[in-house]
């Protein structure tokens, strides 16, 4: 050990001023790009909302894939379903569309729950070839213009904008700020989330499911809560989108999107919170950097991918353990042992 | 008193017969051994105990309750749990982080509770930790609570593995194998450790082949040969039956 205990103290103290002070950054970025007066401001702003869309689907997406290990590449129905669901109340019912956040999430939940009920105890690949199957049928449905609900191929148009304490949200400012705090919000209510009981049970099934049905984990039970969980979410992020787009249609629903937002939580780091953000920005945000090589674009997207599996198959941040504060008298009598191993 | 109990329990896998028509009983409060050459159908009996396995026939009663076609997690919540023939550890997890998976069981947060950390759960969480290092200490691996399970060295995997099932407050507890791989003085640590168990009030089976430890701990014997039940007794008992010397211990005693 080269560092003693203090200084280990003191190195975390100063991540935790300098992830502040980045968080604080990146809130003023708006205000610094009004300020300098670049033309291109509305276009960032924009591009940095749906990065953050994106890590909210990811950040849902990382409860079923990373933190419980199912193979889940059908996320882009649950989005479609909160999408639509606001949509639809919004525009028939004149809800306004916060007011549509549960009920959103509500449905894509439930959704999640009917189609997961028979298939949960698949495992790996299996379960991987139904999610791709659901996709494909809810985007086939919402092409049909199932229960006349859907528009058809056309999609809904004139999702009106949300209200927030009055101020209406319609410039790309006012979307940075409303999806960016969502995100942190989702982070916060997912770090406990994760370090609780429930979250513990995820990470025994993913690394050993009879072992963990062996130590009285109602495995079952909780895979099927954490699809319904992440389901929920991508249902609400599901409300964000339509209203930002103010028109939704079946093509922003695919198989593709599904595995974009796989690609995010495996690229980032599977598991891992901040691992998922920086992949969010990589996957969304440099193909937007590179526009100018865009025949190149996808190549090297791809073949980016491939050395990943190859070099860093758990990610770029993967997850670290999990630290706890023990209770006294254990935390006196056994202090931590960070043995290098 | 019976806490365990099996009444004509058969398993076939294909067509081999794993288990035929095995019956037997087990005394509260004792440490019994059931012992036999290898492909005897011990671990399979272990396996249908813990509902790993489903029986094709026959019943298992615990303190009275009829277990069988339960799913092992509600059979651990009514008090049985083992350990692993083969050690089946969260490795990349914390040593506390897999003893925290025994303590899941008794535990009772639900997910919006923790989704919004309610002062409930807090406290469960506080007292869990404690629980869960009182286990660690009873096998003696509280100073490595932070290392990953995988890192530790063989036998101090198993003792874990003990350690993470006594975190579910078992009644009865099943030790697959637990001194396989481990040298003499971690046997002997082993031995001393079963025995704490029991004063536990904590009933014990274990499969073993080391026939020394099993002799040595046991207050009673089962041998099974071929699927059945050929000898039970106490462990000089079943050391002279003619029938055990020529199925099992008459092999490479000279």
């Amino acid at each position: 050990m080269i560092w003693g205990n203090k200084s280990g103290v003191q190195s975390r103290s100063i991540v935790q001023v300098l992830s502040a002070l980045g968080v604080g950054l990146f809130l003023a970025l708006p205000a610094l790009l009004a300020a300098g007066g670049l033309r291109g401001a509305p276009y960032i702003l924009d591009l940095l909302s749906m990065v953050g869309l994106y890590a909210l689907l990811s950040l849902s997406l990382n409860v079923i894939l990373g933190l419980a290990g199912m193979f889940h590449m059908g996320h882009a129905a649950f989005f479609a379903v909160g999408a639509y669901a606001t949509a639809n109340l919004n525009l028939t019912y004149g809800w306004p569309i916060l007011a549509t956040l549960p009920v959103a999430a509500l449905m894509a939940g439930t959704l999640a729950f009917i189609v997961a009920l028979p298939v949960i105890h698949l495992r790996g690949d299996y379960l991987l070839i139904v999610t791709i199957g659901i996709v494909e049928i809810v985007k086939i449905a919402l092409t049909n213009d199932i229960f006349g609900l859907t528009g058809g191929p056309n999609g809904l148009i004139g999702i009106a904008r949300p209200v927030v304490f009055g101020h209406r949200i319609s410039q790309p400012r006012d979307f940075f700020y409303l999806i960016w705090i969502m995100v942190g919000i989702t982070m916060i209510l997912f770090h406990w989330l994760e370090n609780s009981r429930f979250g513990r049970a995820l990470k025994y099934i993913k690394e050993d499911t009879v072992a963990a049905e062996g130590m009285g984990v109602n495995t079952t039970a909780h895979k099927l809560m954490a699809f319904v969980i992440g389901a929920a979410w991508a249902g609400m992020a599901g409300t964000i989108f339509a209203s930002k787009m103010r028109t939704i249609s079946p093509d922003s629903f695919t198989f593709g999107e599904s595995v974009i937002m796989f690609t995010i939580v495996i690229l980032g780091g599977s598991g891992h919170q901040k691992g998922v953000l920086l992949g969010a920005f990589l996957v969304m945000g440099l193909p937007e950097l590179f526009r100018d090589f865009q025949d190149m674009r996808l190549l090297a997207y791809g073949a980016a991918l491939v050395a990943m599996m190859i070099f860093r198959p758990q990610g770029l941040w993967p997850p670290t353990p999990t630290q706890y504060r023990l209770p006294d008298p254990y935390a006196t009598k056994y202090p931590r042992g960070d043995k290098p191993c | 008193m019976l806490i365990l109990s099996l009444a004509g329990v058969t398993k076939t896998f294909g067509g081999l017969v794993a288990v035929a028509g095995v019956s037997l009983g087990v005394e509260r409060g004792q440490i019994v051994g059931l012992i036999g050459p290898n492909g005897a159908g011990k671990t399979t009996v272990f396996n249908i105990i813990t509902g790993a396995v489903k029986p094709d026939d026959g019943h298992i009663f615990f303190s009275g309750r009829n277990l069988t076609g339960l799913r092992p997690h509600r059979i651990v919540a009514l008090g049985i749990a083992r350990t692993f023939q083969t050690i089946r550890l969260f490795p990349r997890l914390t040593v506390l982080d897999n003893v925290l998976s025994g303590c899941h069981c008794r535990l009772n947060s639900g997910v919006m509770a923790s989704l919004l950390r309610l002062p409930s759960q807090r406290l469960e969480e506080r007292l869990v930790l404690q629980r869960a290092m009182s286990e660690l200490e009873f096998v003696g691996l509280a100073e490595v609570w932070s290392s990953p399970a995988g890192s530790l060295a063989y036998g101090d995997q198993r003792r874990l593995e003990i350690a993470r099932a006594l975190a579910t407050e078992p009644k009865l507890l099943i030790l697959d194998e637990p001194a396989g791989g481990m040298n003499e003085q971690e046997t002997a640590n082993l031995m001393g450790l079963v025995a704490r168990i029991r004063d536990r009030d904590i009933t014990v089976m274990l499969i073993e082949h080391d026939m020394g430890f099993v002799m040595r701990v046991c207050h009673r014997v089962l041998v099974m040969e071929n699927g059945s039940l050929i000898a039970q007794g106490t462990p000089r008992e079943v050391r002279s039956d003619p029938r055990v010397i020529e199925a099992y211990l008459g092999q490479g005693e000279d």
